[in-house]
């Protein structure tokens, strides 16, 4: 992949949620649309006022779920009716109530894996760098107690002096310029 | 009931004269530095080192009894017949049911929103992990043939050989291990976000670099935050009817068997209880000295250990209705076998096992537990969460022993004695456990730093601009 070039936005620092979720809700009510909200923890607000509501990790839960019930279920009958049929004390070989638990525990084992690394996967992690990590306040603040609110460059809206005034207009504590 | 609290506490609630689950005093950056600052302090107590040197010397017991094992095999244990169950079973089940205190803390409490679970939530978790390690060597070392345990698990091979679905072994399998898996994966999972607070606080450049790498690059945004969210919820929901089957499996191994004192309906529901019973004792056993070596007292408060305590009276009371229905229905059942398996429980050659079940699992807990006052006394909570363990242990050395050793055929009755490799690899495993467990205590954060900052008012989110300017100039 090239490395990109340039600046990837300007970030500015909040002390409170409140203050991040109102400079949101302004630079969206802006027309801004390229931008993100870096938070110490999952703050709900944010995520309305940045408008995100789809989500497809339950989706890829339930059709983990779904092929673990299949997969296993099939598997046991085939294994028990026609690949190594085992007479055990006359029961019959199709013997369905007992192969529910064994596809019980494997409908929880996909869906759980599939919750877990679909979650990992749609968030494009493991991503070890990020442009982000250069800004001097970032690493800093964001995963402990700053919350941040960063609009990017590839947004149409963004240029530089007009975005970084827009920005100072919510008494950021700073307002970062964040190359790539 | 009234019981008399001092009014000037600062850990007492004023609204509701509960003890609060945080201090009062903590902000975002208080909470991060207190609990990396355990990690990432380079200053590691000198009783640390002397503990995970004890622990680990106790360890290698475990390496010693199973080298033995594999070159004796199963004989130098005590197990003979009809008594072929013997600590191996016990241990594992004693092990497992230890662990599900872990999954019902983060799963089945943060499904119904008890929010005060946050601080004991990541610990309690590990204690799942570490005990399913220790559990799960002993259904492989118990098969017999070790090297061929990998057998029990469906995979094509050259012999064209599947595993016996209709049985429960196959049925453990599935479930322990899918309990293993998904454990970890959710443990996991609910680090991440503080292996990115650890990376950005780090000095030491190799602790930057390894949990830089564990966070997998974590930034907080918030999208991220929704989704992560999102799957921490279904891992709970997941988990939950999980941990309630894996031990409804494990009682299958014994309820399906046509032997009196194990076939019986009640096991399933008996077990759960019993083995949440038996983790909230382990975890009481390793918070109590946690937040007192590490004072984090406010953060893991008195409102957790009374919490813990209530949830042990309300399953230590579902165990004491088990073992009541099982004395009933020996006698309503009118069945002779199951009349004569309960006399001999009670007053057989091993009668001791079944009275010393009853004196430390129903006879000190469910007496004592309902006084508040004793709930928040911390050393006697420690003292009981031993007692209430070992009970747990006896209770699986009666349901296993006791069920066995005189079954149908009096020309078959034996006797069970544990020899010194039963022991030897037991206290091993104690070992094992408590040396994953200082480990765990030196280089994960120990309390979920993300978890405990949502629990702090600041994160009250008032809408409107100007207002906002006002609540930040009082946060500082």
């Amino acid at each position: 992949m090239p490395r990109k070039e340039g600046i990837y936005g300007l970030i500015a620092e909040f002390n409170t949620p409140s203050e991040l979720v109102y400079a949101t809700e302004q630079a969206r009510a802006a027309g801004y649309r390229r931008m993100e909200c870096y938070t110490p923890y999952p703050v709900e607000e944010a995520a309305e006022a940045l408008d995100f509501h789809k989500n497809r990790v339950p989706l890829l839960c339930l059709l983990g779920g779904l092929m673990g019930v299949t997969t296993s279920f099939l598997m046991e009958t085939w294994v028990s009716v026609w690949a190594y049929p085992l007479n055990i004390a006359g029961r019959p070989l199709f013997s369905w109530p007992a192969f529910i638990i064994p596809a019980y525990e494997w409908t929880i084992l996909f869906a759980g894996l599939s919750a877990g690394f679909g979650m990992i996967a749609l968030n494009g992690l493991p991503q070890l760098y990020h442009p982000l990590f250069n800004a001097p306040n970032f690493r800093n603040g964001a995963t402990t107690d700053k919350f941040f609110l960063c609009l990017e460059a590839v947004d149409p809206q963004f240029s530089l002096d007009g975005t970084r005034a827009f920005l100072e207009k919510f008494h950021a504590v700073s307002v970062v310029e964040v190359d790539h | 009931m009234a019981t008399k609290v001092p009014i000037n506490d600062p850990m007492i609630d004023p609204r509701t004269g509960e003890y609060a689950v945080i201090a009062p005093g903590h902000n975002f950056k208080s909470v991060t530095q207190k609990i990396a600052g355990l990690v990432l302090t380079s200053n590691t107590p000198l009783g640390w080192f002397g503990g995970l040197a004890i622990a680990g010397m106790v360890a290698t017991l475990v390496a010693i009894a199973l080298t033995w094992l594999f070159l004796k095999g199963v004989g130098i244990w005590g197990i003979t017949m009809p008594g072929a169950w013997g600590f191996a079973i016990i241990n594992f089940v004693w092990w497992i049911g230890i662990g599900h205190a872990g999954t019902l803390i983060s799963a089945i409490l943060l499904l119904f929103k008890q929010t005060w679970r946050n601080s004991i939530n990541r610990f309690a978790e590990a204690m799942t992990i570490f005990a399913v390690c220790c559990a799960g060597i002993f259904p492989v070392v118990h098969v017999g043939r070790p090297w061929l345990a990998y057998w029990l698990f469906p995979y094509p091979n050259t012999m064209n050989l599947w595993p016996q679905f209709r049985s429960p072994l196959a049925w453990d399998v599935f479930a322990v291990s899918t309990y293993a898996t998904i454990s970890i994966v959710f443990w996991y999972i609910g680090m991440i976000p503080d292996f990115g607070t650890l990376r950005d606080r780090a000095t030491l450049p190799l602790a930057r670099y390894f949990y830089g790498l564990l966070s997998l690059g974590w930034r907080g945004s918030t999208r991220h935050w929704i989704r992560y969210e999102t799957a921490s919820l279904l891992l709970a929901g997941l988990s939950t009817p999980l941990v309630l089957s894996v031990h409804t499996v494990i009682s299958f191994d014994f309820a399906v068997a046509a032997l009196a004192g194990w076939h019986t309906t009640i096991f399933p529901p008996y077990f759960v209880a019993g083995a949440v019973y038996s983790g909230f004792a382990m975890v009481l056993t390793l918070a109590i000295p946690i937040r007192k070596i590490y004072h984090m007292e406010d953060l893991v408060t008195l409102r957790h250990l009374d919490n813990m305590a209530k949830v042990m009276l309300a399953t230590g009371s579902i165990v004491a209705y088990g073992y009541g229905m099982e004395v009933f229905m020996s006698w309503y059942s009118a069945s002779h076998w199951e009349f004569f398996m309960m006399w001999n429980r009670m007053f057989g050659p091993m009668w001791w096992g079944y009275w010393m079940l009853i004196l430390t699992n129903i006879a000190i807990p469910l007496t004592t537990l309902w006084s508040r006052k004793l709930r928040v006394n911390v050393g006697f909570l420690f003292v009981l969460s031993f007692i209430v363990n070992i009970g747990m242990w006896f209770e699986r050395f009666v349901i296993v022993v006791t069920s066995l050793y005189r079954e149908y055929l009096p020309s078959s009755w034996g006797t069970y004695k544990a020899t010194k490799w039963d022991y030897m690899l037991f206290i091993g495993t104690w070992g094992f456990f408590t040396m994953l467990f200082l480990l765990f205590v030196r280089f994960l954060p120990i309390i979920p730093m993300s978890e405990i900052r949502m629990m702090l008012p600041q994160t009250k989110v008032t809408r409107g601009g100007p207002n906002a300017e006002t609540v930040s100039e009082e946060m500082s």
